[in-house]
């Protein structure tokens, strides 16, 4: 046993597939302790907020002030509302109204914007523009006002009796406030999604789920496949063709469609993450039993166990100390396999809206729906199916990568 | 050797007829399994915001009727096979006045024209860099096996929804939905064939791409199991010519590809399904979404019968044509 372990833990594949899976176990397990709010905490009004550090407005007016006088700020604020499409739109409008091409700038802020305010008029009307192209201009136009503004805003609180506005405090252009100073600032690492919710939070709570959900399903499959194999090969005769009768049939019966069918039955009120685990590890024991019969068969009429029938020794018994720490490591495997097989029938099953009821728990499966459903890949918010994505795939690659490890210290032939 | 093969044929026949049989058994018997009256079940469902009594009690009716829940389960079952044989499921609740039938007659083209050709040429090419890892081993086999282990890992939704952001939605090379372009009348002309074949590439690559990867997996397997085997020794010391031996070899590693093929192709289907459903591809998957989302069990179970039935036949064809290629069949049935 420890002799085997050291081998498995010499091997490369293994080594890097296993720490891959620990690491995301750990950040499983640890993450919640830190930051321990519900993942399904509703915190953003509105959709898909981008990643980002959050900082109060309000805290930060009322946070203490610090004067830097930085190159370049100017530009960059100026910048900041005026990009390089809506400077050519400028320029076209402009070349439009009869302004030499060659007179304009784009570059040059304040000529640009001189030009602008002495020939833009909402009013004019320029063949081949559509009305939409000229709201778009009227709208630039509106942002443009006090873009070269140098004063200082001011802060105004309402006077509860009067009504009138009272100047509070005065922010100037070259003030800064210290970020550890303001009371209120979120780190949102990857935004928020749909439903305005924390996606790094959710995220993590949905791993361990899908987590929890792939070992349920892979103990179910291989205890189940693991005795049917052993009855199969071992007992042979009538029990032997019946139980491949059976394991035959759901090998070529797709396992999705199987899944679709009971998960539809069960109905969404009681479709929880466990019954979901259970009904996968029930539909998927076939591939295990076959794999586990192959190799009772193959072992059923070597000398050692011949010598136990002999011995007198009961089925139970030779079952567990001839035949069951030969085929241990297929077990061991193929259980891997069954787990990172069961993640993806989970996700799979979510993305047709068949998952775990969505209410309590996330999961990887759930989160891939819900950011399909509201088109985020089509509208470009990558936080909210990307990480998923990758998490899913870490999952499966670091498992499958300690299968071919362990695959690889047990079957010499493939080795390099 | 053709009575030998004659056998082989009528057992997988006999087999094939097994299965279809039981698949039908199962579409008809999982929902029947649940606690409670499954038409009771599937009105309440369906009939969720429904204010009027009598739709909902005709639905009940339909499906009393369908199902012939009142009668006992044997007579259920004939029934409903009735049914189904005249090609009768019913009417499509959330497609309503549509029959069942009429959704799938128009679907199930979409799914095979799309399914087989993915799943073959990602077989093809999946077999292909798998022998060439075995044979040609070093940069090209360190390079291949890592990139398959995680391409055949990766969610073949995940593998849709990349293509489709990468070319469809970034580089606007192709349209993401669809199979083929929303102004457009089928008929036959250049420009309706063009908007279908453009319709048609993501979906047939995001398959393409995730087969690849197991299939590459598992020939790199099979030839070097191959390529140590003592034949190939005994062949190499009678000074047979490498390339002649590398034939056999992979004639031999083939023959388990093409069985696993016919094993893996339920769980491959599986993953076409969803890369319909990631592209809104006018297929069976995803009329089974459609179905499921408006809780319409009438086309749920069409759906999923349909797509075991298809599975049954493909794998039944590869079966058959597994008898021609493997000498070693005949061989055996003939004794």
């Amino acid at each position: 046993m420890k002799h085997t372990l050291q081998q498995v833990f010499r091997s490369g594949k293994f080594i890097f597939g296993f720490s891959i899976l620990v690491a995301i176990l750990l950040i499983v397990i640890i993450y919640p302790l830190v930051i321990p709010d519900p993942p399904l905490a509703i915190i953003a009004q509105g959709t898909f907020f981008e990643p980002g550090i959050y900082v109060n407005v309000y805290d930060s007016i009322i946070a203490p002030k610090y004067t830097l006088n930085l190159e370049g700020a100017a530009a960059k604020r100026i910048a900041s509302r005026l990009n390089s499409d809506d400077r050519l739109a400028m320029k076209e409008w402009l070349v439009a109204v009869g302004i030499p091409e060659d007179e304009i700038d784009i570059e040059d802020t304040a000529l640009l914007l001189e030009l602008w305010e002495t020939h833009f008029d909402p009013k004019t009307q320029i063949a081949g523009m559509t009305n939409a192209r000229r709201n778009y201009y009227i709208r630039l136009n509106a942002s443009l006002e006090g873009l070269l503004a140098t004063e200082a805003a001011i802060i105004a609180v309402k006077n509860p009796t009067t009504g009138a506005l009272e100047e509070k405090s005065v922010v100037a252009q070259s003030d800064f406030v210290n970020a550890n100073k303001v009371a209120n600032v979120r780190l949102l690492p990857l935004g928020t999604d749909n439903f305005g919710r924390d996606v790094l939070t959710e995220l993590i709570a949905a791993a361990r789920v899908s987590l929890q959900i792939g070992f349920v399903a892979g103990i179910i499959a291989t205890s189940i496949g693991l005795t049917l194999g052993l009855l199969a090969g071992y007992i042979g005769g009538i029990v032997d063709d019946i139980i491949m009768f059976f394991t035959n049939l759901f090998t070529v019966i797709p396992g999705l469609v199987l899944l679709i069918l009971i998960s539809f039955s069960i109905g969404q009120e009681r479709r929880g993450a466990t019954t979901i685990a259970i009904v996968i590890g029930l539909t998927s024991w076939y591939w295990t039993t076959r794999a586990v019969r192959a190799q009772v068969i193959s072992l059923r009429n070597r000398d050692h166990v011949n010598l136990s029938k002999l011995s007198g020794h009961s089925i139970v018994h030779i079952i567990l100390n001839d035949i069951l720490p030969y085929i241990a490591s297929y077990v061991v495997m193929a259980m891997i396999l069954q787990i990172s097989s069961a993640i993806l029938a989970e996700a799979g099953l979510s993305i047709l809206g068949l998952g775990p009821r969505t209410t309590e728990v996330p999961t990887l499966g759930l989160m891939m729906n819900w950011a399909m459903i509201y088109y985020a890949h089509t509208l470009g918010k990558w936080w909210a199916y990307i990480p998923v994505l990758v998490t899913i795939a870490l999952i499966t690659f670091s498992m499958n990568l300690m299968n071919t490890g362990l695959d690889q210290v047990f079957n010499p032939a493939l080795r390099d | 050797m053709l009575k030998g093969y004659r056998k082989y044929f009528f057992n997988k026949l006999g087999w094939f007829l097994v299965t279809l049989v039981f698949a039908f058994i199962l579409n008809f018997i999982l929902p029947r399994l649940m606690p409670g009256d499954p038409v009771a079940a599937i009105v309440a469902r369906m009939a969720q915001g429904m204010s009027d009594a009598t739709g909902v009690r005709a639905i009940y009716q339909q499906y009393t009727e369908l199902f012939g829940t009142n009668k006992p389960m044997v007579e259920q079952f004939f029934i409903y096979m009735r049914n189904v044989l005249r090609g009768d499921f019913g009417y499509s609740i959330s497609m309503y006045p549509r029959t069942v039938a009429d959704a799938i007659k128009s679907s199930i083209g979409w799914t095979i024209a799309l399914q087989f050709p993915a799943i073959i040429t990602g077989w093809l090419i999946g077999n292909t860099l798998g022998a060439l890892a075995a044979y040609l081993k070093k940069g090209f086999d360190k390079v291949l096996m890592p990139i398959s282990i995680f391409a055949s890992n990766f969610p073949a939704f995940g593998m849709a929804v990349i293509l489709m952001v990468i070319f469809g939605v970034t580089l606007e090379w192709f349209p993401t939905s669809g199979g083929y372009g929303f102004d457009l009348i089928p008929r036959f002309d250049w420009r309706f064939i063009w908007s279908v074949i453009t319709h048609y590439q993501l979906p047939f690559w995001s398959i393409v791409l995730v087969s690849i990867g197991g299939q590459a997996i598992g020939m790199r397997s099979m030839a070097i199991y191959e390529l140590n085997a003592d034949y190939v020794k005994y062949a190499r010391f009678m000074g047979i010519k490498d390339r002649k031996i590398i034939g056999y070899v992979f004639r031999n590693a083939m023959l388990p590809q093409i069985t696993g093929l016919a094993m893996a192709l339920g769980t491959m289907a599986g993953g076409a399904l969803v890369a319909e459903i990631v592209f809104s591809y006018p297929g069976i998957g995803y009329t089974l979404l459609n179905g499921v989302m408006g809780q319409d069990y009438p086309l749920i179970s069409a759906s999923t019968l349909m797509i075991t039935i298809m599975v049954l036949i493909a794998n039944f064809t590869i079966e058959i044509l597994y008898g021609f290629i493997d000498p070693r069949i005949k061989a055996v049935q003939a004794d």
